[in-house]
C-alpha cells in the first residue's frame, strides 16, 4: 500500500514539468487476491531492476519510474489496469502474470502500441495471436506440457493417472497440453476433469479419486486449489504422487497444503538463481532478505531485456524497441542470454523437474 | 456401497455448514423480509477471529481451550458486528421502499470483504488441521470409508446448535416474540412486543451462528482468504430459497440438499458441473415449489 502511496505521490510530481527526464515502466500483475504471492515475486524483481538500471545511470540519460498495478489475475481488472498504465503514458509493461489477464490485456497495449513483456504468462495463444508488442520471458505451455508428459511416461509407468485442472486459460491449457503428450506417448489417463478454482470443498473429487485407485494426479492450476486438494487427500488417506506445474513454484504452496504437498512434483525453468548471470542480483535479494526464487528474476530480466533493447535501439519508441528486441541479441540477462523469435518467444526455452521436500522446493532433474 | 457412503458423508457436513449460515439468511428475511447480502461475509469475519485466535492461544494454552476461546470470541465479534451492520446499513432504510435496504446490503458486503483484504491481507491464511485421524466405519476391498474426527464434530455442534436455536424460537419469550414481529410488526409492536429489540437481537444471534460456521469451515478446510464469504454465502443463500426462505428447518434441509447434490454429482456424474447442477435443481423445484420446499405462500418482497 505504502508503495502503491509513494508511487502515486511520485507520478503526481511528474506531472509538474520532471516528465522529459524520466520513463515510465508499468508493472500489472496480481497484488491482491489468491495469486497474490507471485504478484508479489513479480514487483520484487521489477522494482530492483529498475533501481538498479537507474543506479546505472538509466536509459539513453533518462530515469525510469515504476508504475506498479494490480488485476487480481482477473481479466476484467486486467483490461482496466492495461488502460490506467496506458493512459499514465508507460512505454513498456512487465506483466501480466496470468495468461487469461495477458491475452485481454494485450489487445490494450497493441491499440495503444506499448510493449507487453510477461515474466511469467505461458499459455501458447498469448504469442501465438499476439501483436507485434507481445514477448515473454518464460517458455511455453507446449513446452512445458511436453516435458511433464515425458517424464510421467518414464518414472511412472505403470501409474494410474488423473489430469485435473482448474477449467482457466492457464490451467486447461497446461492440463490439455499433458493429455495431449501423454496420448502421443501412449500412456493412458484413468481419469480426467475440471473443478471450480476458488471451490473450498474437494472432499468428494478426492473420494472419486481414491475410489479409481489412482496413483498420479497431475494438476494444471494456480496453487492455493492444489493445496487445498491435497490437504483433503491426507485427510481421506488418499496420497498419490502429485504432479503439477509453474504455478506451483511458491511458498505460499506450502503454507496452504502444509506437508501434504511432500514430494510433490513441478516443472519449472532451470534455476535461475543458480545462473552465474544472476549471482549479483541474487546476492542484493539475499541483503535485502528477499526470496531470489520462483518468477522474480523473470520480472527482471522483463525490464532488463527492454533496456538493452531501447539502448541498442536508441529510442524508446515501442515499435522500434519491439523490432530490436526480435532481430537483435541475444541480450544478456539475469536469466543468462535471451534471444526472442518472431513470435516474441524465447528461443530455447527448457523446463527442468522440480520436488517439494520438507517446506522447501528445489531442482531434482535437469531432464526427464 | 461403500463409495456412496463415503460420498454421503462428504455431502452431509458440506452440507451443514451450509445450512448453519443459511439460518442467517432466513431468519433476516422472514422478520424483516430482506436478503441480508452482508451475511456471508459475516461469516467469513468469524473464519477470521477464530484464526487470529487459535493462532494467538495455540502457543499459550492446549488445543480444547484455545477452540473453546476461538469459537465464544469470534461469536461475540460477529454478533457485536451483526449489531452494528443492522444499525448502520438497515435500521435508517426500514420503511424505505423495497429495495433500498438490498442495496445497502450489498455495499455493506462489500466494505466487510475490502476491510478484511486491506487490515488482514489478500493471502490465504492456513492453520494445520487441529483434529486429525478418525473412524473406520466399513472398508470394501481397497476402499476405506472414514469418517474424520472433524466430520463428526462439525455434524455433532451444528445439531446441538440447530436443536438450542429451535428451542429459542419456540419456546422462549425472545422466541415468540420474533414469531409476532415476523407476522405483524406494527401488530406486535402495539401489544407491548420492543420490535427494534427483536430485529437486533435476531441479526444478533444470526451472526454468532454464522460465527460458528465460520470458526467450523476454518477447522475443516483449513485454509481461509477474504473472499469466502461470497462463495459460501451464494451457497447458503441458494439452501434458503430452496428451502423455502422464511423457513428454519427449510434452510437446514436447503443446505443439506444442495451439499448432497454437490457430493453425489461430482462422485457419479462430473466435477466440474456440480454447480451447474445444484443451480438447475433449484430451478427445478422453484417451477414446482415457488415459495421452496418447506415456504409457505407469502406477499412477494425482493
Amino acid at each position: 500500500m505504502r508503495n502503491i502511496l509513494f508511487g502515486t505521490a511520485a507520478l503526481l510530481a511528474l506531472g509538474t514539468g520532471l516528465a522529459h527526464a524520466q520513463i515510465k515502466i508499468g508493472m500489472a500483475g496480481p497484488l491482491t487476491g489468491s495469486n497474490a504471492a507471485f504478484g508479489v515475486q513479480m514487483k520484487t524483481g521489477f522494482d530492483l531492476a529498475i533501481s538498479d538500471i537507474n543506479k546505472a545511470g538509466g536509459v539513453l540519460g533518462k530515469q525510469l519510474v515504476p508504475v506498479p498495478v494490480d488485476d487480481a489475475c482477473d481479466p476484467k481488472q486486467a483490461v482496466s489496469a492495461a488502460n490506467t498504465l496506458v493512459s499514465d503514458g508507460v512505454v513498456m509493461v512487465d506483466g501480466h502474470f496470468c495468461s487469461a489477464s495477458s491475452i485481454p490485456a494485450s489487445k490494450v497495449y497493441e491499440d495503444a502500441g506499448i510493449l507487453q513483456i510477461s515474466p511469467a504468462s505461458t499459455n501458447p495463444a498469448y504469442t501465438d495471436d499476439g501483436s507485434p508488442y507481445t514477448f515473454r520471458t518464460c517458455g511455453r505451455d507446449d513446452q512445458q506440457g511436453k516435458v511433464a508428459a515425458e517424464y510421467i511416461a518414464k518414472h511412472f509407468p505403470k501409474a494410474k493417472i488423473a489430469v485435473l485442472d482448474d477449467n482457466s486459460t492457464y490451467g486447461k491449457g497446461i492440463a490439455d497440453q499433458v493429455r495431449l503428450n501423454l496420448k502421443k506417448l501412449g500412456v493412458k489417463v484413468a481419469y480426467n476433469t475440471s473443478y471450480t478454482a476458488g471451490d473450498k470443498d474437494y472432499s468428494a473429487l478426492i473420494s472419486r479419486m481414491k475410489e479409481q485407485g489412482i496413483t498420479l494426479v497431475y494438476m494444471g492450476g494456480y496453487y492455493s486449489d492444489m493445496g487445498l486438494i491435497m490437504r483433503e487427500g491426507v485427510t481421506q488417506g488418499f496420497t498419490p504422487q502429485y504432479f503439477s506445474e509453474d504455478a506451483a513454484v511458491t511458498s505460499a504452496l506450502w503454507q496452504v497444503a502444509g506437508s501434504a504437498a511432500e514430494g510433490m512434483l513441478m516443472t519449472f525453468p532451470p534455476p535461475a538463481e543458480k545462473d552465474p548471470a544472476a549471482a549479483k542480483v541474487v546476492a542484493e535479494l539475499t541483503a535485502a532478505k528477499e526470496d531470489p526464487s520462483g518468477y522474480v528474476l523473470y520480472s527482471y530480466a522483463t525490464v532488463q531485456v527492454w533496456a538493452e533493447a531501447a539502448k541498442k535501439a536508441g529510442t524508446t519508441n515501442p515499435t522500434k524497441v519491439a523490432k530490436e528486441l526480435k532481430a537483435g541479441g541475444p541480450w544478456n540477462t539475469v536469466l543468462g542470454p535471451v534471444k526472442f523469435d518472431s513470435k516474441g518467444d524465447v528461443v530455447n526455452a527448457a523446463y527442468a523437474i522440480y520436488k517439494w521436500h520438507d517446506g522447501n522446493y528445489a531442482m531434482y532433474a535437469l531432464k526427464p | 456401497m461403500a463409495y456412496a457412503l463415503q460420498q454421503l458423508i462428504n455431502g452431509l457436513t458440506l452440507g451443514m455448514i451450509y445450512g448453519l449460515i443459511a439460518i442467517g439468511y432466513t431468519m433476516v428475511y422472514g422478520i424483516i423480509g430482506m436478503i441480508n447480502f452482508a451475511h456471508g461475509d459475516v461469516f467469513m469475519i468469524g473464519a477470521f477471529v477464530g484464526i487470529i485466535v487459535l493462532t494467538a492461544l495455540s502457543t499459550v494454552t492446549s488445543v480444547p481451550v484455545a477452540l473453546a476461546a476461538a469459537f465464544v470470541i469470534s461469536a461475540f465479534i460477529c454478533a457485536v458486528y451483526g449489531f452494528s451492520i443492522e444499525r448502520v446499513a438497515y435500521r435508517p432504510l426500514r420503511g424505505s421502499f423495497r429495495l433500498a435496504p438490498l442495496i445497502s446490503a450489498i455495499g455493506m458486503s462489500i466494505v466487510l470483504e475490502n476491510y478484511v483484504q486491506v487490515s488482514q491481507g489478500a493471502l490465504e491464511r492456513a492453520i494445520p488441521n487441529l483434529l486429525p485421524g478418525g473412524i473406520v466405519l466399513l472398508k470394501q476391498g481397497d476402499f476405506v470409508v472414514q469418517l474424520t474426527w472433524m466430520q463428526l464434530a462439525i455434524i455433532i455442534v451444528t445439531l446441538v446448535l440447530l436443536a438450542a436455536f429451535t428451542y429459542l424460537v419456540t419456546k422462549t419469550p425472545l422466541g415468540r416474540a420474533m414469531r409476532a414481529v415476523e407476522q405483524d410488526a406494527k401488530m406486535a409492536a402495539l401489544l407491548g412486543v420492543n420490535t427494534n429489540r427483536t430485529i437486533s437481537l435476531t441479526f444478533v444471534i444470526g451472526s454468532a451462528l454464522a460465527a460458528f460456521a465460520g470458526v467450523m469451515f476454518l477447522l475443516y478446510y483449513g485454509v481461509i482468504d477474504f473472499y469466502i464469504g461470497f462463495n459460501a454465502g451464494i451457497k447458503a443463500f441458494t439452501a434458503a430459497v430452496l428451502g423455502g426462505i422464511g423457513s428454519l428447518p427449510g434452510a437446514v434441509l436447503g443446505g443439506l440438499l444442495i451439499g448432497l447434490i454437490e457430493a453425489f454429482w461430482s462422485g457419479y456424474a462430473t466435477v466440474a458441473y456440480k454447480d451447474a447442477a445444484v443451480y438447475s435443481i433449484l430451478a427445478i423445484v422453484l417451477m414446482f415449489m415457488p415459495s421452496g420446499l418447506l415456504g409457505r405462500h407469502e406477499i412477494e418482497k425482493v
